[in-house]
C-alpha cells in the first residue's frame, strides 16, 4: 500500500514463543503481519493470557469448548443466508471460538480515525444532499454525486434531523505487512454485521468465561444502548412516546437472522414493508387493532427500495409515500435515505482532499489506494497496471466484471481495459489487500488464517461512538485476497481489553423510574397474526400425523398373511385423505406386500418431497418459527428447530428401520408436546398466543373429524382393536378406561371423541376453543367475505344437538344418521372458518403499481 | 400558437382499492418559448390528501393519495398555452460535437454541472458500445453538434418503424434496438443512449403534439396523445429539441410538460394502490388550436 500515514503498531516487544502444542502448526516469521506472532517469532504481549489460557486444556477440554461453542451457534439459531442454495436458507453461522485480541492503545488510535472519518463522511452526504458546495468548488468530481445510481434525487433537499445522515455507520478493515490498518471499505447505507458480532460475543463469552474475564474485555451493551437512545432521540414526536420500527426486507435476506436478533435485542418491531403504511403523511403500522402512529424507521431496505411510489417503482419492499412522509419531518428513517450515496469506492480517492478541506484535518485513517479512472492520470495509471489492481465498478452498475478474487489474466485485462476506454468514469481500481492473519483452529490445533475486521460506529449526541469490538472475519482459504460471508467465510468474536474496569449493564435496566406498566400488547401485526396461526396449524399437523403413523406402525404387523389389516383401515383412510398417504386405497396391492407398505408409511414421515410428510411439516414449522423470531422466546425457537434437526441428520437418510422409525416419532411427540406447553405456559394470552391456539385448534378439528368420519365409514368399526386404535391415536385410552371400564363400543368412543366439551381431545372442544377466541378478537370486516364467528357458532349448535346414543341402535346404519351428518358438517364448516381469519385478520392485501400511461 | 390541451386518465380497477398513492406530471412547463396560462387539475374521487411542489428537474409534481375505497380514479387537465417558434440557428454555427464532448470530462467546470448530469446512464437509458457505433456514422468527425443531432434524428426516423404494437412501457431499450421498432418513446431513449454513448448531455422530454386532421377532414375530440422527444445540450444556447419520431425540431406544434434523464423521471402518472386487481386505462388527449 502506497500512502504514508503514520500508525503505531503493537507488538514491538513478543514474548517468548510459547511451548505449546497448539501451536504446532503455527509458523513464524510469515510474509505478511500476523495478529498473534511476531516477526521475530514470539508471541505478542496482548495475546500471551489468551494463548496460556488455551495452553492449560487438555485435548479433551478444547474438544469440548469448541463442542459447546458449536452447541451455542446451533441452538441460537444463528443463520446466514447464503443467495441461490435451496437448502441456503438458514446456513448455519460459521464461528471460530479464538477471538481476536486488539491491543488497547492501538484500539484508540483506529478509534480516533474511525471517528473522523464518519464525521467526515457524514459532512459530505449533508453537502451533496444540500448545496452541493464541494462540487462547485472543484474538492469532488460532480460525477460522483450525478453518474451515482445511490444518488437519490427526489431526497435531494430533504431536511434530515441534525444533519444526521449517519446514525450507524460501519468499515471494513484490513491490515497491511507491516502493520497498519485500512479502510477496505465504508458501510454507510445499511451497516451490517453488529448483531453477528453480538451473537459472537455471546458465544465466544460463554466458551471461554475464564479467558473472557481475565481480559477484561469491553462489553458492547453500552454500544447497543447508545443506539437506542439515539434512535428515539430522532423521533419528531420527541423521546418519551417513540415507536422504533426495525424494517425487513423479509427472510430470505442474506442477514435476517440478525434483522430479528438485533429487533428483539433492542426490544424493537421487526416489520415488513408491508405491514407498514403512509396516510396523511404519517407513517403508521397495520395491527389486528388498527394503525398505529410509527416515528422512526431503523431500516434494512436498501435506499432506493424503501419508497415504490417516488424511488424504485418495482420495489415490493419499501412503503408507498415513505419519502414525502419523511419530507414532511413526521417519521425519520435511519440512516437518511440517500446515505448509500459515500459508499461507492470511487469516493476514497477524493477522501484525503475532502478531510483536509471539511475539516482542515489530515485523514487519520486511510483507505486501500484507489484511483478512479474519470480522471485521465489515474486512468493512465490503471491502463499501464491492471496485472495488480483490482478493477470494480464505481457505480452500482449492471456491468459484470471479473472476479475480483483472481488476478486478471491477459485477455481479462484486454477485456477490463476496453471497458475502462469507453466509459472510464463508471470505474475504479484499487491496490490488491493483503490480509493480515490470526490463529484459527484447524481440527486440533491453530493456524494463521487471513482476517478482516468489520467496525461499528453509532452517532450520540456527544459524537461518534465506536463499537469496543467488531465483526472479524475470516477467509476459507489461505489466498487470503477476498473475504466474504457469502462465500463461505467463518468469523470471531473480537476482544478488546480494557485497561480500566469494566461495568456491565443490560438494555433492559435503561429507565427503572419511569416505567410505564403496560398489560395489553395488542399491537400484533397482521403479517404476524397469519404466522401464528400457521405455526399453530403445522404443530398440530405435525402432531396428528405423527400420532396416525406411529399407531399404523404397531398395529401393522407382517407375520399376518391376511395382509388386509382392517384394523388400520381408519387411520389409512385419515392419512389418504390428509394428504400423507395418497391414493393408498386404490393400492390393495400394497396392503398385500409388508415391504412395501412399510416403505409408504415410512416415506409419509420422511420424505421431504412428500406433501404433508412429517418432515415436510417439521420443516414449515422451523420456517414459521424463524418469521416470528422476534415475538417468540428462544426455547420455542429451539424445540422446533431440534424437532427438524430430528429429520436432517445422516441415520434419517440411511434404510430406515420401524424400530428406528418409532423412536422418531416418539422424540416428535414429545418435541411436540414441549412446544405446546411453552406456548401454553409461557406466552401471554395476547394475540398472538391467540392466533397460535385458533391455529392448533382447527387443525385438531380436521383431524378429528376426518378420524371419526373415516371409522363410521369402516366396515369393522364396531371390531374393539378398530375403536382402540382410535382411541390411542386421540389419547384418549386411559380417559376412557377409567370412565367406562370396559370395551370399547362405538357410541361410547364417539360421546367421548365428538361430544365431551371436558375431554381437550374431543371435537367440541375445540370448537368451543375458537367460539372463545372469535370473542376476543377485533370485530370482523363487514366487507369481508363469509363470517368465521357466525359459522363457528353454527358448528357448536349442531354439535350440542347431537347425542351419540342414536348410534346403540341396532337398526340403524350409522353413516345415515344425524351424528354422521354433524361430522360431514364440521368437516365442511372448518376451512370456511379458515377462510374467513385470513380475509377478516391477514388481509395483506397485494400491493400493485397503476400502469404509468405510455407515450406514443 | 397558442393551445387549449385537455388531458384525461381514467382508471377503473377490477376489485376495490383501499388506499392509493400518486404522482402525476402534468402541468405543462414555462420554458423560453412556451407559457402556460392557465391549469387546473380535477382528480375523482376527490384525494385525502393532495400537494404540489417541484422536483430535482423542476418539474410541477402533484403527489396525492386517495385513503378512502374506490373502484375508479379519474384525472382530468386543461392547460392554455402559447408556444412561441424557436429562433433555430444554422446548424453549421454549433460547435463540432468532440468539443462539445471534451467539456463533459473529467474534470468538468462547475458551469455545466447542470448539462452533466444528463451525461450518465439512467435506469431505462444506458450507454453501449454499439449504440456509440451507430452515433458515429452521423456524428462524423468534426461535424457541428446540431447537424449531427438533426442526422441521427433523421436515421433514427428512416430506420425504425413506428408500431404501437412493437413494445410496451417496460421494453428495454436493448429489444427496441433488436426490433427496430417501437414508439415515440423508445426512439427517444434511443436518440438520447447513443448521445450519451458519444459522451454528450440528452434530455428526454414529454409534452403534447398537435396533430393535423387529413384534408378535408374534420377534427376528432380525444385522438390526440402524449409524445416524446428529446433535447441535446448545445453550448451558448441550451437545450435544443428533437423529435426522431417525426424527423423534425419541434417548432409550434409540440407542447413540453416535462424533463427528465428518462421516461421514469417524468412519467405523467404513476400510483401505487392497495387492493385493486387488475386495472384498465384509458386515457385521451385533445390538444385545440385556440
Amino acid at each position: 500500500m502506497s500512502q504514508s500515514q503514520s500508525q503505531t503498531t503493537p507488538g514491538a516487544a513478543a514474548a517468548k514463543p510459547a511451548a505449546s502444542p497448539l501451536l504446532a502448526g503455527y509458523p513464524s516469521g510469515n510474509a505478511g503481519y500476523d495478529e498473534f506472532m511476531a516477526d521475530a517469532g514470539g508471541v505478542r504481549p496482548h495475546y500471551a493470557k489468551l494463548v496460556a489460557a488455551l495452553g492449560s486444556y487438555s485435548p479433551a477440554e478444547l474438544k469440548r469448548r469448541r463442542d459447546i461453542c458449536e452447541r451455542l451457534v446451533h441452538e441460537q439459531g444463528i443463520a446466514y443466508n447464503v443467495y441461490g442454495d435451496p437448502r441456503g436458507m438458514d446456513r448455519p453461522w460459521q464461528l471460530d471460538s479464538v477471538p481476536l485480541v486488539i491491543a488497547p492503545e492501538e484500539w484508540s488510535v483506529l478509534e480516533a480515525g474511525l471517528i473522523q472519518r464518519a464525521k467526515l463522511l457524514n459532512r459530505i452526504l449533508a453537502d451533496c444532499y444540500g448545496k452541493q458546495e464541494l462540487i462547485y468548488s472543484r474538492w469532488l468530481s460532480p460525477a460522483m454525486v450525478f453518474g451515482q445510481p445511490d444518488f437519490l434525487r427526489p431526497c435531494h433537499g430533504v431536511r434530515v434531523p441534525g444533519d444526521r445522515y449517519l446514525n450507524f455507520y460501519a468499515a471494513d478493515l484490513a491490515r497491511s505487512p507491516d502493520g497498519r490498518w485500512w479502510v477496505v471499505s465504508d458501510r454507510t447505507q445499511i451497516p451490517t454485521g453488529a448483531g453477528y458480532a453480538l451473537a459472537n460475543r455471546l458465544v465466544t463469552s460463554r466458551t471461554l468465561p475464564e479467558a473472557f474475564r481475565d481480559h477484561n474485555v469491553r462489553r458492547l451493551a453500552g454500544f447497543f444502548r447508545e443506539l437506542q437512545n439515539t434512535l428515539t432521540g430522532l423521533s419528531p414526536r420527541g423521546a418519551d412516546v417513540a415507536r422504533v420500527v426495525l424494517l425487513t426486507p423479509g427472510p430470505h435476506n442474506e442477514t435476517y437472522f440478525e434483522q430479528a436478533y438485533l429487533a428483539r435485542y433492542l426490544g424493537y418491531m421487526l416489520v415488513e414493508g408491508q405491514d407498514l403504511t403512509v396516510r396523511d403523511n404519517q407513517v403508521w403500522l397495520k395491527t389486528l387493532n388498527g394503525l398505529e402512529r410509527v416515528d422512526v424507521i431503523f431500516r434494512r431496505v436498501d435506499d432506493d427500495f424503501c419508497d415504490p411510489l417516488e424511488l424504485r417503482n418495482d420495489s415490493m419492499l419499501g412503503v408507498p409515500g415513505l419519502v414525502e412522509a419523511v419530507r414532511a419531518g413526521n417519521v425519520v428513517v435511519a440512516n437518511a435515505l440517500g446515505s448509500g450515496l459515500v459508499q461507492s469506492p470511487a469516493f476514497m480517492a477524493f477522501l484525503p482532499g475532502l478531510c483536509d478541506h471539511i475539516l482542515g484535518e489530515k485523514l487519520l485513517l486511510p483507505s486501500v489506494a484507489t484511483w478512479w479512472c474519470g480522471q485521465k492520470e489515474a486512468r493512465d495509471y490503471v491502463l499501464e497496471h491492471l496485472d495488480e489492481l483490482v478493477v470494480k465498478p464505481a457505480f452500482r452498475s449492471h456491468l459484470k466484471l471479473p472476479d475480483p478474487s483472481q488476478p486478471l489474466d491477459a485477455a481479462g485485462q484486454e477485456e477490463v481495459a476496453r471497458h475502462i476506454r469507453f466509459d472510464p468514469d463508471l470505474f475504479v481500481a484499487q491496490e490488491r489487500v493483503e490480509f493480515a492473519t490470526a490463529p484459527a483452529w484447524e481440527k486440533d490445533i491453530l493456524v494463521p488464517k487471513p482476517i478482516g475486521l468489520r467496525v461499528f460506529l453509532v452517532a450520540t449526541p456527544q459524537g461518534y461512538q465506536v463499537m469496543p469490538g467488531g465483526l472479524t472475519r475470516v477467509s476459507p482459504d489461505g489466498g487470503g485476497r477476498f473475504i466474504s460471508m457469502q462465500r463461505g467465510g467463518s468469523s470471531k468474536d473480537t476482544w478488546i481489553p480494557s485497561l480500566t474496569p469494566v461495568t456491565e449493564l443490560t438494555l433492559l435496566q435503561a429507565d427503572r423510574h419511569n416505567v410505564e406498566l403496560r398489560r395489553t400488547g395488542n399491537n400484533l401485526p397482521s403479517r404476524l397474526a397469519d404466522n401464528f396461526f400457521w405455526l399453530g396449524r403445522y404443530s398440530e399437523r405435525a402432531d396428528a400425523t405423527a400420532r396416525l403413523l406411529r399407531s399404523s406402525l404397531r398395529l401393522f404387523n407382517p407375520e399376518r398373511s391376511s395382509g388386509a389389516q382392517p384394523l388400520l383401515a381408519p387411520l389409512l383412510q385419515t392419512l389418504e385423505t390428509q394428504g400423507q398417504l395418497p391414493g393408498i386405497s386404490e393400492k390393495p396391492e400394497l396392503r398385500q406386500n409388508a415391504e412395501a407398505f412399510e416403505a409408504e408409511l415410512l416415506a409419509a414421515i420422511f420424505d421431504l418431497e412428500r406433501p404433508g410428510s412429517l418432515r415436510q411439516s417439521a420443516d414449515h414449522l422451523q420456517r414459521l418459527a424463524m418469521l416470528v423470531r422476534d415475538r417468540t422466546s428462544n426455547d420455542m425457537w429451539r424445540v422446533l428447530s431440534q424437532l427438524n434437526d430430528r429429520f436432517a441428520t445422516p441415520t434419517a437418510s440411511l434404510v430406515m428401520l420401524t424400530g428406528d422409525a418409532m423412536g422418531i416419532l416418539n422424540e416428535t411427540l414429545i418435541g411436540l408436546a414441549a412446544f405446546h406447553g411453552l406456548a401454553r405456559e409461557n406466552m401471554t394470552r395476547a394475540q398472538a398466543w391467540r392466533f397460535l391456539d385458533m391455529g392448533l385448534r382447527l387443525e385438531r378439528a380436521v383431524y378429528l373429524c376426518t378420524l371419526l368420519n373415516a371409522t363410521l365409514h369402516s366396515p369393522e368399526a364396531e371390531n374393539p382393536s378398530v375403536l382402540e386404535a382410535v382411541l390411542e391415536v386421540v389419547d384418549c385410552s386411559i380417559t376412557f378406561r377409567s370412565r367406562y371400564n370396559l370395551v370399547a363400543t362405538v357410541p361410547a368412543v364417539f360421546d367421548l371423541v365428538l361430544l365431551d366439551d371436558k375431554n381437550p381431545r374431543s371435537v367440541l372442544f375445540q370448537i368451543k376453543q375458537l367460539a372463545k377466541h372469535f370473542e376476543k378478537l377485533p370485530e370482523e370486516r363487514e366487507d369481508a367475505p363469509g363470517a368465521g364467528k357466525q359459522v363457528v357458532g353454527q358448528c357448536l349448535a349442531r354439535l350440542n344437538q347431537t347425542d351419540a346414543r342414536e348410534l346403540a341402535s341396532p337398526s340403524v346404519k350409522w353413516t345415515e344418521t344425524n351424528l354422521s351428518a354433524t361430522i360431514t358438517a364440521t368437516l365442511q364448516a372448518l376451512p370456511q372458518i379458515s377462510d374467513a381469519i385470513a380475509a377478516n385478520y391477514f388481509a395483506h392485501a397485494a400491493i400493485s403499481r397503476t400502469g404509468r400511461g405510455s407515450e406514443s | 400558437m397558442n393551445y387549449e390541451v385537455t388531458h384525461r386518465t381514467l382508471y377503473e380497477y377490477a376489485a376495490p382499492v383501499s388506499v392509493s398513492q400518486h404522482v402525476a406530471r402534468l402541468a405543462p412547463r414555462v420554458t423560453a418559448t412556451q407559457s402556460c396560462s392557465a391549469f387546473t387539475l380535477e382528480i375523482s374521487p376527490e384525494p385525502t390528501l393532495r400537494q404540489t411542489r417541484r422536483d430535482y428537474f423542476g418539474n410541477e409534481l402533484c403527489l396525492f393519495s386517495l385513503q378512502e375505497v374506490h373502484r375508479s380514479l379519474e384525472i382530468i387537465t386543461h392547460s392554455q398555452v402559447a408556444v412561441t417558434a424557436p429562433s433555430l440557428r444554422p446548424a453549421e454555427s454549433a460547435p463540432p460535437w468532440e468539443e462539445v464532448a471534451e467539456l463533459f470530462r473529467d474534470p468538468v467546470s462547475p458551469a455545466v454541472v447542470g448539462p452533466y448530469q444528463f451525461v450518465f446512464d439512467s435506469p431505462q437509458v444506458r450507454a453501449a458500445e454499439d449504440l456509440a457505433a451507430y452515433a458515429r456514422e452521423s456524428f462524423t468527425p468534426r461535424l457541428s453538434l446540431l447537424a449531427g443531432a438533426q442526422e441521427l434524428t433523421r436515421r433514427i426516423f428512416t430506420d425504425f418503424k413506428y408500431d404501437p404494437k412493437a413494445t410496451t412501457v417496460a421494453t428495454p431499450l436493448e429489444e427496441v434496438w433488436e426490433k427496430r421498432r417501437g414508439v415515440c418513446q423508445d426512439f427517444a431513449h434511443l436518440g438520447i443512449a447513443c448521445l450519451r454513448s458519444l459522451g454528450l448531455p440528452a434530455q428526454y422530454v414529454s409534452g403534447y403534439l398537435r396533430t393535423r386532421p387529413p384534408e378535408g377532414k374534420p377534427r376528432l375530440v380525444g385522438v390526440d396523445a402524449s409524445h416524446a422527444w428529446f433535447a441535446i445540450f448545445c453550448p451558448g444556447v441550451g437545450w435544443m429539441d428533437f423529435d426522431p419520431t417525426n424527423n423534425c425540431q419541434p417548432c409550434e406544434e409540440h407542447i413540453t410538460v416535462a424533463y427528465g434523464r428518462d421516461f421514469g423521471d417524468v412519467s405523467p402518472v404513476a400510483g401505487i394502490l392497495t387492493g385493486g386487481g387488475r386495472h384498465e386505462v384509458k386515457v385521451s388527449v385533445d390538444v385545440v388550436e385556440v
